[in-house]
């Protein structure tokens, strides 16, 4: 499971096993769930085919498996991140076949011959996409948690406003929607900042859109 | 979460049929609230039917002038509809108004309809819950019902239904297409769509075992000014405390259907002739026999203030 070129300790890899250690000697088993684990058949799995930042990517996967714990357990994209794991947050926001999803939210096995982006796909640290180099530049962050989210998401966000979808806070539905401060702000309303850098993320978004507008 | 087997069906009635004969089987479209409730092992399906690929991601005309929608249109794409914005703006507002954007890039329309109440008690499995275990009772009567129903009640369970859109597919008096395992067809009227709790809670809708929804029809544009008012505890992405989606005609009569408030979108038509009189007038024949808890009595005032809102805005 380790990536080609990763060091063999990581910080996850600590963090792993420790949560792992931990469970072993804290947490009990309880019977039903013992007698599941010695009795039931192994989980189903499936084969399934996805491009991923341009690269075609097949796997064996357990059904369960949501396309974000694909990218960040199986393809080790862990820029995508997991954050409540119930789509209130938006730290796994990617961009499959060109609109922006949550990847907790969706079965790895239900993306077959899908196109997915995820932070890794937009930029590169020597080649930064215009979205992220406006995040460094306005503070777009503090921690850094929610940021690959918040990217994908902010640059979804223009390529909606560009292609003229609505939102809630048009006066006018029927009319086209602008780059607008506000337009900004209800737009990204799926992804939560807890370090509140919200008006640098607004601020950042206003720079690239004003680029592309 | 538990275990499934999946497939990808190739026809709504081949997809009917394959949840119909399996106990534990379900249909997933976007999935964004099943697997939510999947993780929490609420909802605990042994087969999933994936319907994608079953064509019914169109918007057509029909015949007597209004819309198809197929039950896989996304809520973006329907919102973002050209026909839609201009003939049926309130069902644009509505969804706008409700979830993120990255949730309407992923929940479909026929989705949309059977998304599942949020009660705290429903979403608890350590609260007892008559929707999520018939008979082990109901936690939040008595319990913290703030956002919970006020009218349409039963002694088994006070939930709401959550959604924005059906709201407004209630006041557009929308139609409910569906297949079933036999492959025939019917149309279920929105009135008709949704269940009041009564003593089976856990049965929300008309659909029977296995039939699936295929479309959602729209009567032909009616006009007005159609708006829809969320209140709500935050300015964005949060669900409806109070909500008021209205088609009001230039002479001051309307149709107004409310969300947040009850087991399903709420609407009373013989208090529509009340319109002309205000808010007040409405309110009072709308929320008759209402039954609100403690906590949550502050929706009736809020509901008729929110009318009011609306009613000022339509006369511009």
């Amino acid at each position: 499971m380790t990536a080609p070129g990763k060091a063999q300790f990581s910080r996850r890899g600590v963090i792993a096993g420790g949560a792992a250690t931990a469970a072993i000697t804290t947490i009990p088993i309880s019977e039903s769930e013992a007698a599941t684990m010695t009795t039931q058949a192994p989980p189903p799995t499936l084969p399934v085919s996805f491009e991923v930042n341009g690269k075609r990517q097949t796997m064996k996967l357990d059904t369960r498996t949501t396309l974000l714990d694909a990218l960040r357990e199986h393809l080790h994209l862990t820029g995508t991140k997991k954050g409540c794991d119930h789509g209130q947050c938006g730290a796994c926001t990617v961009i499959v076949n060109g609109t922006r999803i949550n990847a907790c939210l969706s079965l790895a096995v239900m993306h077959e011959g899908d196109k997915i982006t995820t932070i890794e796909g937009l930029g590169s640290p020597e080649k930064l996409h215009p979205m992220q180099a406006a995040f460094v530049k306005h503070d777009g962050y503090q921690c850094g948690y929610c940021t690959p989210g918040q990217i994908c998401s902010a640059v979804a966000v223009l390529d909606e406003i560009k292609r003229g979808i609505p939102s809630h806070v048009q006066a006018d539905v029927a009319a086209k929607p602008g780059f607008t401060n506000i337009e900004m702000r209800e737009r990204m309303s799926g992804n939560i900042c807890r370090c509140g850098a919200y008006s640098n993320i607004a601020e950042a978004m206003a720079e690239v859109a004003g680029e592309v507008a | 979460m538990k275990a499934f087997t999946y497939e990808r069906a190739k026809t709504p009635a081949a997809a009917a049929a394959a949840v119909a004969k399996g106990k534990g089987a379900k249909f997933i479209a976007g999935g964004t609230n099943l697997l939510d409730l999947m993780k929490l092992q609420i909802e605990t399906p042994t087969h999933l039917v994936d319907v994608q690929d079953l064509k019914l991601d169109r918007v057509e005309p029909t015949d007597d002038g209004g819309l198809r929608i197929g039950a896989l249109v996304t809520n973006t794409e329907l919102a973002a509809d050209d026909r839609v914005r201009r003939d049926y703006g309130v069902l644009t507002r509505a969804i706008v108004a409700g979830a993120s954007g990255q949730l309407r890039n992923k929940a479909t329309t026929a989705g949309n309809l059977l998304q599942r109440t949020r009660c705290p008690y429903f979403y608890d499995t350590n609260q007892p819950c008559n929707k999520r275990r018939p008979g082990s009772g109901c936690g939040a009567i008595g319990g913290y019902a703030r956002q919970l129903a006020v009218i349409g009640v039963s002694d088994a369970c006070i939930a709401t239904y959550p959604g924005d859109m059906a709201v407004a597919l209630r006041v557009l008096d929308a139609n409910v297409e569906t297949v079933d395992a036999a492959g025939k067809a019917r149309a279920i009227p929105m009135a008709d769509f949704h269940r009041l709790p009564g003593n089976t809670p856990q049965i929300e809708t008309a659909l029977a075992p296995g039939e699936l929804i295929t479309a959602v029809t729209l009567p032909k544009p009616i006009g007005g000014t159609q708006l829809y008012q969320k209140v709500r505890d935050r300015a964005s992405y949060a669900f409806a405390l109070v909500s008021v989606a209205a088609v009001i005609q230039p002479d001051g009569t309307g149709r107004v259907a409310f969300g947040g408030v009850a087991h399903k979108p709420w609407r009373v038509e013989a208090a529509e002739a009340e319109m002309p009189r205000g808010a007040h007038a409405v309110a009072s024949a709308v929320f008759a026999g209402a039954k609100p808890r403690e906590d949550n009595a502050f929706k009736l005032p809020l509901a008729e203030r929110t009318l009011a809102a609306v009613i000022a805005q339509a006369k511009g």
